[in-house]
């Protein structure tokens, strides 16, 4: 963490305001205080706002406000940023068919973790996940929080083509594919649920600063959770964060 | 209204407004007219608002036909565009009848060509617009580009057709094309990350847009812009005209479709009023950056809007229809110039 937050120039049209290098949960809270402390304020001529790991990036139009006074405003708004409480975060569950053809890299992982295919999905599931931030692709979640126990390598040869709703890990990272596209994760399962449908009216099902929680399903739970999405009749489960 | 039938589809043509805005934070791209001035002209030439869908056309190879008699415009770049097989001006407000077609066929200037109309492109707001993004599958036309048989509708002109026909930009409103350019560019926001060698590199030489260049982005070629030790940075936002140099050295400018964030240190990025001009550059043609302040891109950027307000369209009379068989022309003879008047008998 910076002692003093950087003002980065993005342009003329942007600032970027860097809390520190690091992907940690200390830096990225203050990055959503602040982003949330100036969505309540209302600034005249700020057009958009995207948090991300260690920094926020501010959009806004310097024909209605200068760059000075815009870096004024946001000054005082960090230096009660303490005061700032959040609201409660929520923790989505979402259900996963492992291995098999919609996990087809499941079983290197085991070998890679020198664990059983069980214990690999056991630890997947265990523990929530942190949303840090969305970005890379409409609805891709940047996750922190899996064990380093299955800590796993990106495939030397990316795939052309990783299915939507494809659970992968790359690294110590793990995430899911809300659009099809091409990708190098290790892939070792697969969610019915949609993170991003241009169907709906508000395509996105998730934000930062939340978590998600994987859990295993079987492949006719798969099927009928699938055909419930389909007829527009499934939610998910959706809990408060820090209760059971 | 049904307004046009595609007969032939170009490679990429889509539907664009000025972008989808207010979503970055859910990981969707702005995308919108990658020469925005092109549409914002277009659009006021034809009594529509400035942010109403057009068609983006990115090479040549369209051919529509028209369904319902209206008035086009078209800006941006000159695809030597035919209405029934005659040129048809550019940068001026158009009469077509049904069953006319209109054709873009080859390059002469520019990289992209937009197709206006009165009343705009009828499609869903989708999040607030018009504008296609394929990957997401998104706006447009079910969120891909144009395809043969293909009927695109059209909305209601917001002003009478007769007044707007035969409208024209002035040319001192009308951008040239060039095969080189200077891009002007504010440093940052990681500039810290490069070596004054390679500050000096980036500055002093021209890069190649090569031919990996998309409405995501411009890959360029060129001497390597060398980092202290690694380009990679952890993953921040992605403004438009953002200059990305991956570990290669070879720099990256993002434009309108570009991934909300991303992961590769970003030496400047290019100033607002030098988008519209990069983006009808094409592979082959070169770049020489150069660097401004924020100050000044800043009043740059303020002229230019007042310029865009300030517009007043001239008005051309030369072929105008007065009824079903009569044709007035301007005629000049030993420098005089009269009115004619042609009557079917």
């Amino acid at each position: 963490m910076y002692p003093k937050t950087r003002y980065l120039l993005a342009g003329d049209r942007a600032i970027v305001l860097e809390f520190g290098n690091e992907i940690s949960k200390e830096v990225n809270l203050l990055v959503r205080k602040l982003y949330y402390s100036i969505s309540k304020k209302n600034i005249e001529g700020i057009e958009e706002m995207v948090p991300t790991y260690c920094s926020l990036i501010v959009y806004y139009n310097p024909q209605r406000v200068k760059y000075s006074v815009l870096t004024k405003k946001i000054k005082e708004l960090e230096n009660s940023i303490t005061e700032i409480t959040l609201p409660t975060a929520c923790v989505t569950e979402i259900p996963t068919l492992y291995g098999g053809e919609y996990g087809p890299d499941l079983k290197f992982v085991a070998q890679h973790s020198k664990l059983s295919i069980k214990e690999v999905i056991k630890i997947h599931t265990e523990k929530e996940c942190f949303i840090y931030m969305l970005g890379f692709l409409p609805g891709f979640v940047y996750l922190g929080g899996m064990s380093d126990k299955i800590n796993t390598p990106r495939l030397e040869k990316p795939r052309l083509e990783v299915l939507e709703g494809s659970v992968g890990i790359a690294g110590k990272q793990t995430g899911i594919y809300p659009i099809g596209s091409p990708g190098g994760w290790q892939i070792i399962g697969r969610t019915p649920i949609k993170l991003y449908d241009p169907q709906k009216k508000f395509p996105f099902l998730l934000k930062s600063g939340d978590y998600i929680k994987f859990y295993p399903i079987n492949k006719e739970q798969f099927k009928e959770i699938e055909k419930k999405i389909d007829e527009e009749n499934y939610n998910c489960k959706v809990k408060p964060y820090g209760r059971v | 209204m049904e307004g046009f039938k595609v007969i032939k589809s170009g490679i990429f043509d889509t539907i664009q407004d000025l972008g989808r805005f207010g979503f970055q934070r859910y990981g969707m791209p702005v995308s919108g007219a990658m020469d925005s001035y092109a549409l914002r002209i277009g659009n006021r030439l034809l009594g529509n608002k400035e942010n109403e869908a057009g068609i983006e056309i990115s090479s040549p190879g369209l051919s529509l036909e028209v369904l319902s008699g209206t008035v086009i415009g078209i800006t941006g770049a000159d695809f030597n565009p035919t209405i029934n097989n005659s040129p048809a001006p550019i940068w001026e407000a158009l009469e077509v009848k049904k069953g006319d077609n209109i054709s873009f066929n080859q390059i002469k200037s520019g990289c992209r060509s937009y197709l206006l109309v009165a009343g705009g492109i009828d499609v869903p707001n989708m999040l607030g617009s018009k504008s296609t993004y394929t990957r997401g599958k998104i706006g447009g036309l079910k969120g891909r580009p144009l395809n043969k048989y293909d009927i695109i509708n059209i909305g209601n002109p917001n002003q009478k057709l007769p007044d707007i026909i035969g409208r024209k930009v002035p040319s001192i409103n009308i951008p040239n094309y060039h095969e080189e350019n200077e891009i002007r560019i504010i440093l940052g926001p990681q500039d810290d990350y490069f070596t004054k060698e390679g500050f000096r590199v980036f500055l002093n030489y021209f890069y190649e847009i090569t031919v990996n260049s998309d409405r995501m982005g411009y890959r360029l070629k060129g001497p390597k812009i060398e980092s202290k030790n690694s380009s990679d940075i952890i993953t921040d936002g992605i403004p438009l005209g953002s200059i990305q140099v991956p570990q290669d050295g070879m720099p990256i400018v993002m434009l309108a479709d570009r991934q909300t964030t991303g992961g590769y240190a970003k030496i400047a990025t290019v100033i607002s009023v030098d988008i519209d001009k990069l983006a009808q550059m094409k592979s082959g043609n070169k770049i020489k950056f150069t660097q401004a302040n924020l100050k000044e891109a800043q009043r740059l950027l303020q002229e230019r809007e007042k310029n865009i307000t300030d517009l007043q369209f001239e008005k051309k009379e030369t072929t105008e229809l007065k009824s079903s068989n009569a044709r007035i022309f301007k005629v000049k003879i030993e420098e005089k110039i009269y009115k004619v008047e042609i009557k079917e008998i």
